[in-house]
């Protein structure tokens, strides 16, 4: 049309916006154009299926329940809250070469470390070295503020109910029952930013000073700057196996890294053989009908061992090729009239 | 000043109260009163002319804006979730992090407010400061101020051009007959000048006004929002009353025109004008979709406690099998724990505060985004502003534009609606004898003809080849080119005459019939030239009107004349030939009559006493008329000079056309003032009629008078114009010198009827002579009601009907009113897109059934049930019957285009018994059956009645279109209320949800904008609902594995931004910019837009599914990630983040599945979305160590993002979520393609495979759209040739005639 294109302040823009007339891709999901995606999707998916099915294959586990609530159990008589301080152990044999490094995790089930108020009962600026809060602890910890009067160090739930179970491992060497234990690295099994950021102690030396007029919690049989003795960095706030405590499992079943196996005669792995697993049984789990555990295991690219993804990607790998066969009979039956 | 105590201000201001209040206000000149202090000001209870239309105040803004929003449900629900969370016992998050999203969002609409707020600040400001004149009594004269000073019982001067600052009563102007002109078009949007006149006989006739002499009282009526009503009386110091009406009033707003000054004084003021009165602000509705929502919206409550429930309960069988307490159990302050079910009960609360967003607050927040971007679209789209009136599509009505896309029923006016309202004069009866007007409707034909010549000039546009030309054709072509056309027909004449009149010559010039120009140079030269019947017809014709004379020369500045609308009449260059060409056709058609086969043959032998003279000029209009007239030509053109400087402004177009028509028979109007009408005679002269009243027009009594003393035989005589239904029954004696054996009153009926089944508008003029001494006892009558205050209207209209009888005929007038372009073109497309077209008008049967052959309302196969019954019985019966025949034909209602078209025409009355509650129920059953229904004669309320009960009844949507004043009614009543802004004032326009100009922009509208926002939104809302419940989810299966303790795994402040940055965009832009079909599609392929109606995508099924895919989705993507890290590791936030992540990209890809169009926009925003998830994820992540206790999210995403694991679980938890529904669409569009499917496949081809299948495809489906597809060569009659409908008529002969010299006439430009 030749309509004069006068400048006039009311006509609308005439740009391919204003008008909606911008260049588009309008994309058709029809049969016919998608079956190729799809065997390219599916042959894929089995491909990563595949890689993942057996890496989680190579990855050896071994599990031992310990809570003792049967009779036969090595841990029964411990199982019982009111014997204190005692010690079980757990014999295992090896068949051949646990691959190392090998990692020991404790576990625990039913235990709902991500119960929302046990969640909340912590106090992150006493954590992080603030003195202040040394003092007068955050209310978030209620009711493990204070201790006849005293404020706790570390506060609050979930560092109250640290796991304290402690396990040696030895391996039965030549036939006379001898043991030799297996050394444990307690180095670098939690969170770097955890250990190096996001927990401070306080600048206070000794760190034993900065809790005076402090209590230890409730359940705690040690202070906080005495954890470790054997490693002066291992105290307080930053000690690892209370920093794995402190990072809340997602789920009610779960394990946390204990120790890795990494030095000396055991850095390839755990040889076969027989081994006895000695638990001084603490922690409590039959008022909640929970289980303890120990687990070895090796690990690979993927983490842990888990089979379900690899097979998931098979499977839906296999379901795509499958429907592009379908897709493949409807776009035969039902081709579009423009196809032709 | 002084201390006042309180009691006396609270007294103070009660009554001000009362003044305000009081039903009289007695107003007197502030003058006497003049720098005393406020209390001893008279009109001190008075507002002030200052305005504020401000919502706020700065000091109150927080208070005043946080009050409004809380009127707001969604926000109170906000805030109860917050107060809430601050309950230690329930509170599921941090309670300060919880008033997030409530701040945001309360934050968000007051600086919205603010802004809007400070604009209206501004502009009240700029109209506050506006200088004006008051009177000053210190300073003896006018002194300048500012509008905000004016105040009640001031005096202020208004000059030209000047806008009135308040309501003002005239008391004096610089004219001396007391006349002041103003331009109410800012206020009603009508351009012609209306006339005021000062309150008579109370200023002296000194020529300056004295303000400090007026010391009368002013009583007036409270104030109140009608433009046209005003009550008011002077009491002079003598008690003598003189009553003033709106004549009187100049309006705040205004402006002057046309007067050099005039003073009034202020009798309202500020908000008490008449003008602020009625400046409300946009109309609230609600539209169907969000009623829908609401429900929705409902079943998501309910399924928001049904979860919480679960989640209460499962804590509560949870906490029952715990044997005794664990570690992880926290006890309160005390070292107490609550019981099961007191914390199950507690826990029930906590959940809706975790699981909120399930109620989609934000949702109503985005939708309201998502419209302004939808009004921003159309009222952009350059297709629907209108290049002639340089106006745009205007949105009034902010949100249901989404109702555009569902329209069932369109209800329209006919004038001015479907047609231009611009009445050009056509035809006349006078004494009984038919005058048809040929010459002028070859006029009319040939500047439909230069039409198609432009057109083939400038389209390239393959025109059918013309070897048949019919007056069929040509006619719907005019019609399609219209625009183009009215522009050329300026250009023709300029040709033809050079003044600068605003109404195209279409409407001004008439060219005489030569009998009835015979007629009246006989009757001029006899010796009975002061009461012949033909002379007082056009007497009659000039001075029964209100309309006002201005002159050309003495321009006024309008608001909006297009630019090229005076180009046109001086840039001829492109169409000069064309021109000339339709000029030479009028010269030899005057000039060789017997050369050329044209009609002017046919008259000439007709009339074949009468021979042209041979002296022509060059121009055709009106100066040849003058040569015609038997007059010296030196005499003729003179007088011609000036008289083409005339310009004729009316309040309806029917007047100016009528006068138009005079003035091209030499009865030209040279003036009016309120006390006399100045006319030219054909021959020469100018007679003065002193104007006595003026009984103006209304709809009750449906006609005017106008009361004048003839200057010669002193007689009063009242000529009357009106329907010819109000007319007849007031004739009385037939003209009293013209007693002929024939009836007169009979023969005109006749006519009457003709014309309106030509579809021409009728008038019938009457005059009467009223002797002396009747006027005098009615003037006495007149003078006490015009007088009166109380009933006054009523007792106006008494006193108008008691003199308006024994009426006698002089004849009756045929005006036609053009269809406005493209509007058969238009209806058919609407009634293919399903929706059914009623028209509703208040013209004859058959002038309605004329337009609606004219417009494709009705077809000429259709079946036409013509329903007009007396009482209510044979109402019963025929309604029986024809529902009975009509069920016979159509055993399927639906199936339209297998049963014959069923077309109902009714009238009114018939319509009032037919919609009585009994008959309504058979009514509305016959209505659905119908294709389209006439209905006519019906009054403004009827209209609305039909729409409600229709809308009810039927519960559908409705749509109705109107340009005046009497659509208003239907427009509110209708569920989208349309206004044509055209000829006919701003009523329509204020009343409407949308503005258009045209009637053919409705298509696109409807079709495109309709379509589209409906799809867009229903989309758009779907997808809302589902993308809340899928993400809510996650949570909730969560707490299947936290002992249903309301914990997240996502950290709260990543949450919120998760609804709030990172997916709220791409459904707000998916709202405003998808488009699921072109608009080419759309408009070729009609029907598409059925895809709308009724329940459209929005079902109850839609909601339904998408909740259940949200289910489906989110147990992928929990148990996915759950599956892979169970028996792990794995910590809280670190596994909500695959989960957060899976769960974006699950929204975002099906979004994506969702979009039908991507464009530069939606990469932009989907990756952007992406990316600002990961960015802000990550950066939150780096920065917050200790920020936001307990949750903490440190290092967690950073920790995942180097995991392989958590890229292979985000992918397949995504394709695995969507897959079905992938495959589900893949499948549905191979298998069975819905017709928008089809549409998009078409829309890939290129545009003329397109426009090949988009012919086939209509074509394609059945036998009813072969019929339709035949209809685009058509048979219909048009205006100008009811022949084909009407054989029977006796103007068919000449009709016929018509026909030929068009097909000769039409020829000769195509071929020069």
């Amino acid at each position: 049309m030749v309509k004069d294109e006068k400048e006039s302040a009311n006509r609308p823009d005439n740009t391919a916006f204003t008008q909606q007339r911008l260049p588009a891709w309008q994309p058709m999901l029809s049969a016919g154009i998608i079956i190729p995606g799809f065997v390219l999707i599916g042959l894929a998916f089995i491909g990563i299926g595949v890689v993942l099915f057996i890496s989680s294959r190579s990855i050896q586990v071994l599990e031992m329940d310990y809570t003792g609530v049967e009779q036969k159990s090595a841990c029964f008589k411990c199982s019982d809250p009111t014997v204190k301080d005692c010690i079980c152990s757990l014999e295992f044999s090896i068949d051949s070469l646990f691959k190392g490094p090998v990692f020991m995790y404790y576990g625990l089930s039913n235990y709902f470390q991500n119960y929302r108020r046990y969640g909340v009962s912590k106090d992150y600026n006493q954590l992080y070295g603030d003195l202040t809060y040394f003092k007068t602890p955050s209310d978030t910890c209620a009711p493990y503020v204070y201790d006849k009067n005293k404020p706790i160090v570390p506060c609050g739930s979930i560092a109250n109910s640290m796991f304290n179970d402690t396990f040696r491992l030895y391996q039965s060497v030549g036939t006379n029952g001898t043991k030799k234990q297996v050394p444990f690295d307690g180095k670098g099994i939690a969170w770097w930013t955890d250990y190096n950021i996001k927990y401070r102690n306080p600048s206070v030396v000794p760190l034993m000073d900065a809790f005076n007029g402090t209590t230890k919690p409730i359940f705690w049989s040690k202070t906080a700057y005495e954890l470790d003795p054997t490693d002066p960095n291992n105290n307080g706030f930053i000690n690892e196996d209370f920093l794995v405590w402190m990072r809340r499992a997602a789920l009610p079943d779960f394990r946390k890294l204990y120790r890795r196996i990494t030095a000396g005669d055991y850095a390839e792995g755990l040889p076969a053989g027989n081994y006895s697993l000695e638990i001084s049984y603490n922690y409590p789990v039959l008022s909640f009908g929970g289980r303890k555990k120990v687990v070895f295991s090796n690990v690979s690219w993927m983490g842990g061992r888990n089979e379900f993804l690899g097979i998931a990607y098979l499977v839906i790998g296999a379901l795509c090729v499958f429907m592009s066969i379908v897709m493949l009979i409807v776009y035969a039956k039902f081709k579009f009239p423009d196809d032709e | 000043m002084t201390w006042r105590s309180p009691l006396a201000l609270v007294r103070d201001y009660l009554q001000g109260q009362r003044a305000r209040e009081k039903d009289l206000r007695n107003l007197v000149s502030n003058l006497p009163y003049e720098g005393l202090e406020k209390r001893k000001q008279p009109n001190r209870y008075f507002l002030s002319n200052a305005i504020k239309t401000t919502k706020y105040t700065l000091l109150f803004f927080i208070p005043m804006n946080l009050f409004e929003q809380f009127h707001r449900l969604a926000n109170l629900y906000f805030v109860g979730l917050a107060i809430l969370n601050f309950v230690p016992a329930v509170n599921a998050f941090q309670p300060d992090v919880a008033l997030i999203p409530i701040c945001v969002i309360l934050s968000l609409t007051a600086l919205k407010d603010a802004w809007e707020d400070f604009r209206r600040y501004q502009s009240d400001r700029k109209l506050n400061n506006t200088p004006c004149f008051i009177y000053s009594r210190k300073e003896k004269q006018f002194v300048q101020r500012r509008w905000k000073d004016v105040r009640v019982g001031d005096f202020v001067k208004v000059v030209y051009n000047e806008i009135i600052p308040a309501d003002l009563l005239l008391l004096h102007t610089s004219d001396p007959s007391g006349v002041c002109l103003i331009e109410t078009a800012n206020l009603d949007g009508e351009t012609n000048l209306k006339q005021r006149t000062v309150v008579s006989g109370l200023c002296n006739t000194s020529p300056e006004f004295e303000p400090e002499s007026f010391n009368s009282i002013v009583v007036c009526e409270k104030p109140n929002n009608n433009l046209n009503h005003f009550k008011c009386y002077v009491e002079k110091p003598d008690k003598e009353k003189v009553g003033a009406g709106i004549e009187s009033l100049l309006l705040r707003g205004c402006t002057v025109r046309n007067t050099d000054h005039a003073v009034g004084f202020v009798v309202y003021a500020g908000h008490e004008t008449k003008s602020m009165l009625n400046n409300n602000g946009p109309r609230y509705k609600r539209s169907k979709l969000e009623r829908k929502l609401n429900t929705d919206v409902i079943f998501c409550v309910i399924l928001l406690f049904t979860m919480c429930l679960i989640g209460a309960l499962g804590h509560f069988l949870w906490l029952q099998a715990l044997p005794s307490v664990p570690p992880y159990l926290v006890p309160d302050s005390n070292g107490h724990l609550d019981s099961p079910s007191l914390s199950a009960f507690y826990m029930f609360f906590t959940m809706i505060i975790l699981l909120q967003i399930l109620i989609p607050i934000s949702l109503y927040v985005s939708i309201e985004l998502v419209k302004i971007g939808q009004i921003f679209f159309i009222t952009n789209d350059a297709d629907l502003y209108d290049d002639d009136t340089e106006v745009r599509m205007q949105c009034r009505a902010l949100n249901i534009t989404e109702d555009l896309g569902q329209i069932e029923y369109i209800f329209s006016d006919k004038t001015g609606t479907l047609t231009e309202n611009k009445m050009v004069f056509r035809r006349c009866s006078i004494v009984g004898t038919e005058y048809p007007h040929k010459e002028n409707a070859i006029r009319l034909a040939l500047l439909a003809e230069v039409d198609l010549e432009e057109e083939v000039i400038f389209n390239q546009h393959p025109q059918p080849p013309q070897t048949s030309w019919s007056l069929d054709a040509e006619d719907t072509n005019s019609q399609d080119s219209h625009r183009r056309g009215s522009r050329c027909k300026s250009k023709v004449a300029a040709s033809a005459q050079s003044d600068v009149a605003f109404s195209s010559p279409l409407e001004t010039e008439v060219i005489p019939d030569r009998k009835l120009l015979q007629q009246i140079s006989r009757a001029e030269s006899s010796s009975r030239r002061k009461t012949d019947p033909y002379l007082d017809f056009f007497l009659a014709l000039a001075i029964c009107n209100t309309v006002v004379v201005s002159m050309a020369t003495a321009q006024r500045r309008r608001v909006s004349v297009s630019p090229h609308a005076w180009q046109t009449n001086n840039a001829l260059d492109t169409l000069s030939n064309v021109v000339k060409n339709a000029g030479c056709i009028f010269t030899s058609c005057w000039r060789k009559p017997k050369r050329n086969r044209t009609v002017s043959e046919g008259s000439a032998l007709e009339d074949d006493s009468f021979q042209p003279p041979l002296k022509m000029t060059g121009t055709v209009n009106t100066n040849g008329i003058q040569t015609y007239s038997l007059h010296t030509p030196s005499q003729g053109d003179k007088p011609a000079a000036t008289l083409d400087n005339l310009r004729y402004e009316a309040e309806s177009p029917d007047e100016a056309a009528l006068v138009y028509a005079a003035k091209a028979y030499g009865f030209t109007l040279l003036a009016r003032t309120p006390d006399s009408v100045t006319v030219r005679l054909p021959s020469g002269e100018d007679l003065v009629f002193e104007v006595l009243d003026t009984l103006t027009f209304d709809s009750n009594r449906k006609r005017m008078s106008v009361l004048v003393r003839h200057p010669i035989t002193k007689e009063y005589v009242l000529y009357t114009k009106g329907a010819d239904s109000a007319i007849m029954e007031l004739l009385g004696t037939p003209y009293a010198e013209h007693l002929m054996t024939r009836n007169i009153a009979a023969d005109t009926q006749h006519h009457l009827d003709c014309y309106a089944k030509e579809g021409l508008r009728t008038l019938c003029i009457t005059k009467k002579v009223v002797s002396d001494n009747v006027y005098e006892s009615w003037l006495v009558d007149r003078q006490r009601a015009l007088a009166a205050i109380d009933n006054r209207e009523e007792l106006i209209m008494d006193t108008a009907v008691q003199l308006e009888k024994n009426l006698s005929l002089l004849g009756a007038t045929g005006i036609e009113d053009r269809l406005q372009e493209n509007v058969p073109d238009t209806i058919m497309a609407l009634r293919e897109a399903g929706i059914q077209v009623w028209v509703l008008t208040g013209d004859k049967p058959e002038t309605a059934v004329n337009i609606g052959y004219a417009c494709r309302l009705l077809e000429k196969d259709d079946l036409v049930i013509n329903m007009s019954c007396k009482n209510k019985l044979a109402c019963t019966s025929i309604l029986d019957c024809t529902l009975e025949e009509v069920r016979r034909y159509s055993q399927d209602p639906r199936n339209v285009d297998t049963t014959p078209d069923i077309s109902l025409v009714i009238d009114g009355c018939t319509l009032t018994m037919a919609m009585s509650p009994d008959l309504q129920e058979r009514f509305v059953d016959l209505a659905k059956r119908c294709r389209s229904v006439l209905c006519c004669r019906v009054t403004p309320l009827q209209k609305s009645r039909v729409v409600k009960v229709i809308r009810e009844k039927l519960k559908v949507m409705t749509l109705a279109v109107g340009d005046g004043a009497n659509d208003v009614n239907m427009i509110q009543a209708a569920d989208v209320g349309i206004g044509i802004s055209g000829q006919e004032g701003m009523q329509a326009v204020m009343a409407s949800d949308f503005a258009i100009s045209r009637f053919k922009h409705l298509k696109k509208l409807l079709l495109v904008h309709g379509h589209w926002c409906y799809t867009r939104l229903a989309n758009m809302i779907i997808y809302f609902l589902y993308k809340n419940v899928a993400y809510v989810n996650l949570l909730f299966w969560y707490q299947f594995f936290c002992g249903f303790s309301a914990t997240a795994m996502v950290d709260y402040w990543l949450m919120i931004f998760f609804n709030l940055f990172f997916t709220s965009v791409p459904p707000i832009m998916f709202g405003i910019m998808d488009r699921d079909v072109s608009a080419e599609m759309l408009l070729g392929v009609p029907e598409l837009y059925r895809t709308g109606q009724g329940a459209g995508q929005y079902k109850f099924s839609t909601f339904w599914v998408s909740i259940l895919d949200a289910f489906y989705q989110s147990l992928v993507c929990f148990f996915i990630p759950y599956l892979v890290y169970m028996d792990s590791d794995i910590g809280i936030f670190t596994f909500g983040t695959p989960l957060n992540t899976v769960s974006l990209f699950t929204i975002l890809v099906h979004l994506s599945i969702e979009i039908k169009t991507w464009t530069v926009v939606h990469w932009v925003v989907m990756f952007g979305s992406v990316a600002l998830y990961f960015i802000v994820t990550l950066a939150y992540s780096a920065i917050c160590v200790t920020c936001n206790p307990p949750s903490n999210p440190y290092w967690i995403l950073q920790n995942q993002m180097a995991d392989p694991m958590f890229y292979l679980i985000c992918i397949i938890s995504t394709v695995v979520a969507l897959l079905p529904r992938y495959m589900f669409h893949v499948l549905k569009n191979s298998i069975a393609p819905s017709p928008l499917v089809q549409a998009r496949h078409l829309d890939r081809l290129d545009s003329s495979t397109k426009e090949q299948w988009i012919k086939e495809w209509r074509s394609f489906r059945g036998g009813g759209q072969v019929k339709r597809s035949r209809l685009s060569t058509p048979p219909s009659p048009t205006l100008e040739n009811s022949v084909d409908i009407n054989p029977e008529t006796p103007t068919a002969a000449e009709n016929m005639e018509d026909d030929f010299t068009l097909n000769v006439t039409s020829q000769r430009p195509v071929h020069t």
